[in-house]
């Protein structure tokens, strides 16, 4: 057995002129270790957005489903009346219900394009890069949030044609974006970690199915908790959903809301979900 | 020429990796030198892609050592990691993004600093002669520029190690010879070191510097293809030249069978060559 290196070819000897790869001889400088995580964050937004830029046919048929809820669920309600809501049209109580659900749904999806990323070899790729797991999660989740924000966007229009009286007032609405981003975060970690551990496509959708209906059912989303039974209080207290509709309530209708619970729910919801998925993510590597 | 060209790029001491009972890499020693393309050959569950997933730092270093340029996988990943460009086996080019994009992409998770990173990303799309198309969706690119977009991503954080999985599976001849060609001009003009698995014993002998031969595990042969297929020939005193193939035959012995590859490598490997073709 011979393990003497060869000698290697003269590396900069005979470099052609004028192939212009100078640029892939110096290896970029390292970066500042609190700047990877908004760095990485930014790139997967980035990606997010050229992808819907190139196919905007999943922003159409997203549109379908809120746009139901509203016409149908919504404007049959608001006439019999059914539902107490202190008041307000129930057309009006509905809407920021309906841009919570149709956001979770986004969400609670995102973990198959994590699958397929797993099954092509574009995660494999990533996590050879310099990019600690927490942070390729967390750009991940925040890449969700770019589409759940559209959606709001879209389910909002929908509302304000259909005549729902909410505000424009440009902090409300940037408070808005960051309670949809946050749940959307830990909704997409949910699913990223069930991606984790049942690591298929078919068992994710399995899933996937089994619960959205669940957390919506079980969430201030259609009606006030104070209407449930008391074991169905107990599991909307537990449900971040609960948490996101009372903030988006409060902010586009100005309804009494609990902002600081909600936020702080959301928050720690938001980085549970980030730590579960990020330790999960080592079995999709295999 | 200074002394750096003959530092080791990659040394692997001991290296151990096991899946339940089976032992994917059975105490591997290797040393990769600055500057070489080197091939890293065998069958399907030889362990040449769990050696490179330890390499790679996706795999955890448990029981033997790993150094990229003297840093340590299992204490350094991610110093380790900014030297490596990596190409998996499966097709990992974004279909959805543009030539363009998926080169971005990569400069921006290897911090490239923003005043770089579009002409970098040209640059490594014109050492793939992918400039023309780079603004066209991938899904729109055949399986051999697909391969050289992959190589483009993993070029533009301008890596000291290239580490190639069998980066011509399932690509017609004159795609492999592409593939080929630009490997080797992007490493005369960089003078990276190519760390490259394939189980296709003509092209090693055509493209590698040197080559391992692994098989269960161990590195059984190494050495330059052309000592490989001398000391075979003198040893056994015949007039015909063999070739890697018949050198891989004599040092796996009568061990040779069938029965490498899980079924999902192999799954992995038909997906690849389906998209691809």
């Amino acid at each position: 057995m011979s393990g003497e290196p060869a000698t290697p070819p003269p590396a900069s000897a005979d470099r052609p002129r004028g192939t212009g790869l100078d640029l892939l001889t110096t290896p970029p400088p390292e970066r500042a270790r609190w700047r990877v995580l908004p760095a990485r964050v930014i790139a997967m937004c980035v990606v997010e957005l050229q992808k819907l830029r190139h196919d905007r046919t999943e922003l159409y048929t997203r549109a379908i489903q809120p746009a139901l809820w509203l016409l149908v669920f919504g404007e049959t309600f608001t006439r019999i009346q059914a539902i107490p809501t202190n008041g307000v049209p129930y057309l009006d109580y509905l809407a920021p219900g309906i841009i919570a659900q149709s956001t979770m749904f986004i969400a609670i999806f995102y973990g198959i394009q994590i699958i397929w990323e797993r099954d092509s070899g574009v995660l494999t790729k990533l996590m050879v890069t310099p990019t600690p797991r927490p942070a390729l999660v967390t750009g991940k989740a925040f890449a969700a949030g770019v589409k759940a924000v559209i959606q709001a966007v879209v389910v909002v229009v929908i509302a304000a044609l259909l005549g729902v009286a909410m505000t424009w007032n440009p902090l409300r609405l940037a408070g808005v974006i960051v309670v949809v981003v946050l749940g959307s975060a830990f909704f997409s970690c949910l699913s990223m970690s069930i991606a984790g551990i049942v690591l298929t496509r078919d068992r994710l959708m399995g899933i996937g199915q089994a619960i959205t209906m669940p957390l919506f059912f079980a969430s201030n989303a259609l009606y006030p908790t104070t209407a449930m039974p008391a074991w169905l209080q107990a599991i909307s207290t537990v449900n971040p959903l609960s948490y996101q509709v009372d903030a988006l309530r409060g902010l586009l209708l100005g309804t009494p809301a609990h902002l600081p619970l909600d936020v702080g729910v959301l928050l720690a919801a938001a980085v549970a979900g980030i730590t579960a998925a990020s330790a999960l993510l080592r079995r999709l590597a295999r | 020429m200074t002394d750096e060209s003959f530092t080791s790029a990659l040394t692997c001491e001991g290296l151990r990796y096991s899946f339940g009972q089976t032992r994917a890499v059975d105490d591997l020693d290797l040393s990769v030198a600055s500057g070489e393309i080197f091939g890293l050959l065998g069958p399907n569950g030889a362990g040449k892609t769990t050696a490179i997933r330890c390499v790679t730092t996706l795999l955890p270093v448990r029981s033997g050592m790993v150094r990229v340029f003297g840093r340590d996988a299992a204490t350094e990943p991610m110093a380790v990691r900014r030297l490596l460009g990596y190409v998996p086996q499966q097709l990992s080019a974004d279909s959805r993004l543009t030539g363009r994009e998926n080169v971005s992409l990569f400069a921006r998770v290897f911090d490239i600093p923003r005043r770089e990173r579009a002409a970098r990303v040209t640059q490594a799309l014109e050492a793939v002669g992918l400039a023309d198309v780079a603004d066209r969706l991938a899904e729109t690119y055949s399986g051999g520029m697909v391969r050289r977009l992959e190589l483009a991503q993993a070029l533009v954080s301008a890596p000291r190690l290239l580490i190639l999985d069998e980066p011509t599976i399932g690509l017609d001849p004159i795609a492999r010879a592409g593939v080929w060609e630009h490997i080797q001009a992007v490493r005369a003009a960089t003078g990276m070191t190519v760390l490259v698995t394939t189980h296709y014993m003509d092209e090693a002998d055509q493209y590698c510097d040197r080559v391992a031969l692994m098989h269960q595990g161990r590195v059984r042969a190494i050495g330059t293809p052309g000592q490989l297929t001398e000391e075979l020939r003198a040893r056994r005193g015949d007039e015909s030249a063999p070739t890697l193939e018949d050198v891989f035959r004599d040092v796996a012995g009568s061990d040779l069978n069938e029965e490498g590859g899980a079924f999902r490598d192999v799954r992995r490997a038909r997906n690849t060559a389906s998209r691809v073709g």
